[in-house]
């Protein structure tokens, strides 16, 4: 029973009861109020289903790009990662075909996959507590590594930006940091501690080594290296009592020039943090990263996926009420906060699934495609329909 | 472990008197639920320990939505996660899949209210618990006590 992983816990926070309506209705007057405010694009986005790609046997979880756009890897309660490609060179044709089954690697559940920067190798956490590598040798895909160290499910799983580094972490509360050495060879360089439930996602910064986590504790924690190297600590923690959410932290996302990020939470709420702040700067009174907005009453339900383009400058978020929304940063801004910034719903799906939203990725290039997965064991790509170029 | 153990001498309680409700026989109707229905679903398993009554329950059938609040037997019952999954494992078998369900300790009933209730909502979490065999069978268990 004391791994069962399904006793109490200590202090969560009160969720919502009901599908309340009027926060519904709330979020759509205040994205149509919108409409008026700054950047004038208002619910002008909308998102065509380019196709639905079937084939998993139960949920899936996440989906990852490759870097170059050409390959979309989704992985699912089944154990099984599916590689999709698209035999037309445009994004949006429905030609989207499974290339291959990616399985026999993993004994439960694959949480979540990331491919390396180089597209070669492709990353899968397992609630079987491993992580896998996968690289394609000779036209199959082969299972060229296991990480083994986690108490229990490894729940996410990401490069840093070079492929230099991979991060992992656990419902043990722990994220590790593995180094990537030639041959495949993956070695631990250091266990964080810090969180003090479950960890659900880690992410790098896009440019430089800046780890950051998020978890059931309703945390998110930063995580660089120390001076002299190999050892790492945590320097930031954004949570309450400061602003912070107050639910579980579900997924992050840097833009992409890496001085914001994202974080979507069970709180129903998206916020968003300036981090433009050095936080390798060792001097006594250096600058923190610090929270720009709270983007709230659009979702109903826990907001289990966020993700901010790097093609397009537009967040998209995913959640258990089955939509999918998109918001952008307005451009004229009416925040009497210095520095501050506000962002508005520029267009939604309601039904983007026929039930959660588990996963929303934009499309690393391409700015008009956007992937989704879902408890309905499906994967969709969608087509941004609308006029981008008003977007700064 | 054996759960039995942990309230050896449960209070049984009566089943009150039902309220009569009267079966479409049209094979076409849409398919609506209502508390007696959901009810009657979880009586399966955990009703005689008066965990859940048919007030507890509320549907709303327009937004696809239940909630079902229970009420462990004692204020430190270690089973209370456990009896909160079986009954949300029991309604993913017997609703259709767009129902979203929210199961919940009735308020002041547990000590760690607020840390049950998180678990239980927390679906990654009831999605690995489910992949472990021992709770697998103590879920089972749980939901075939009526029927052995």
């Amino acid at each position: 029973m004391e791994n069962s992983g399904f006793e109490p816990r200590s202090n969560g926070l009160e969720k919502l009861s009901m599908v309340d309506n009027s926060r519904e209705e709330e979020g759509r007057a205040q994205g149509a109020a919108a409409e008026s405010n700054g950047n004038g694009i208002g619910l002008g986005l909308s998102l065509r289903l380019v196709q639905e790609l079937e084939g998993h046997l139960d949920r899936v979880w996440s989906v990852a790009w490759s870097p170059s756009g050409h390959t979309l890897a989704s992985c699912s309660g089944d154990k099984s990662c599916r590689l999709w490609e698209n035999s037309s060179a445009s994004a949006s044709s429905t030609t989207w075909r499974c290339q291959a089954v990616v399985e026999g690697g993993h004994t439960r559940t694959i949480r979540a996959c990331d491919w390396s920067p180089d597209g070669k190798l492709l990353a899968t956490a397992s609630f079987d507590a491993t992580t896998a590598l996968w690289e394609k040798v000779g036209g199959e895909i082969e299972n060229v590594s296991t990480l083994e160290g986690h108490d229990n499910e490894v729940k996410s799983v990401s490069w840093n930006s070079s492929g230099s580094l991979l991060a992992t972490c656990s419902r043990d509360k722990h994220v590790w940091i593995w180094d990537v050495q030639p041959g495949n060879e993956f070695e631990c360089m250091s266990v964080l501690a810090g969180h003090t439930q479950d960890v659900k996602f880690v992410t790098w910064h896009p440019t430089k080594d800046i780890l950051v986590s998020a978890s059931y504790d309703n945390a998110i924690k930063v995580w660089t290296e120390d001076g002299d190297g190999d050892d790492w600590r945590c320097v930031q923690t954004l949570a309450e009592p400061g602003p912070g959410h107050t639910s579980t932290v579900w997924a992050l996302s840097f833009n992409k020039d890496g001085n914001r990020l994202v974080s979507c939470s069970d709180d129903l709420t998206l916020m968003v943090w300036d981090t433009s702040a050095d936080l390798y700067d060792s001097s006594p009174d250096h600058a923190l990263w610090k929270h720009v907005s709270t983007i709230s009453g659009y979702h109903d339900r826990t907001i289990f996926s966020v993700h901010w383009s790097r093609a397009n400058g537009l967040i998209a978020s995913g959640a258990a009420d089955d939509s999918i929304r998109i918001f952008a940063e307005d451009r004229e801004q009416s925040s009497t906060e210095p520095g501050g910034s506000t962002f508005s719903m520029v267009g939604k799906e309601v039904k983007a699934h026929s039930t959660d939203v588990n996963c929303v990725q934009w499309h690393p290039t391409n700015p008009r495609i956007l992937a989704s997965a879902g408890d309905d064991g499906v994967v969709k790509i969608w087509e941004v329909i609308g006029n981008l170029s008003l977007l700064g | 472990m054996t759960p039995g153990l942990i309230n050896a001498n449960p209070v049984v309680h009566e089943t009150k008197a039902r309220s009569v409700r009267t079966e479409s026989t049209d094979e076409n109707s849409v398919d609506e639920f209502d508390a007696l229905e959901i009810f009657d679903i979880l009586s399966q398993s955990c009703n005689h320990l008066n965990v859940v009554s048919e007030d507890d329950i509320d549907v709303d059938n327009k937004s696809s939505h239940v909630r079902v609040t229970f009420t462990p037997t004692v204020q430190h019952c270690s089973m209370a996660t456990v009896i909160g999954l079986c009954i949300r494992v029991k309604l993913m078998r017997c609703l259709p899949p767009r129902f979203k369900v929210d199961i919940r300790v009735a308020p002041d009933s547990h000590a760690s209210e607020a840390a049950v209730n998180k678990q239980l909502s927390d679906k990654e979490r009831v999605a690995a618990a489910l992949e472990n065999p021992h709770l697998v069978e103590m879920v089972e268990r749980c939901l075939q006590e009526r029927d052995g």
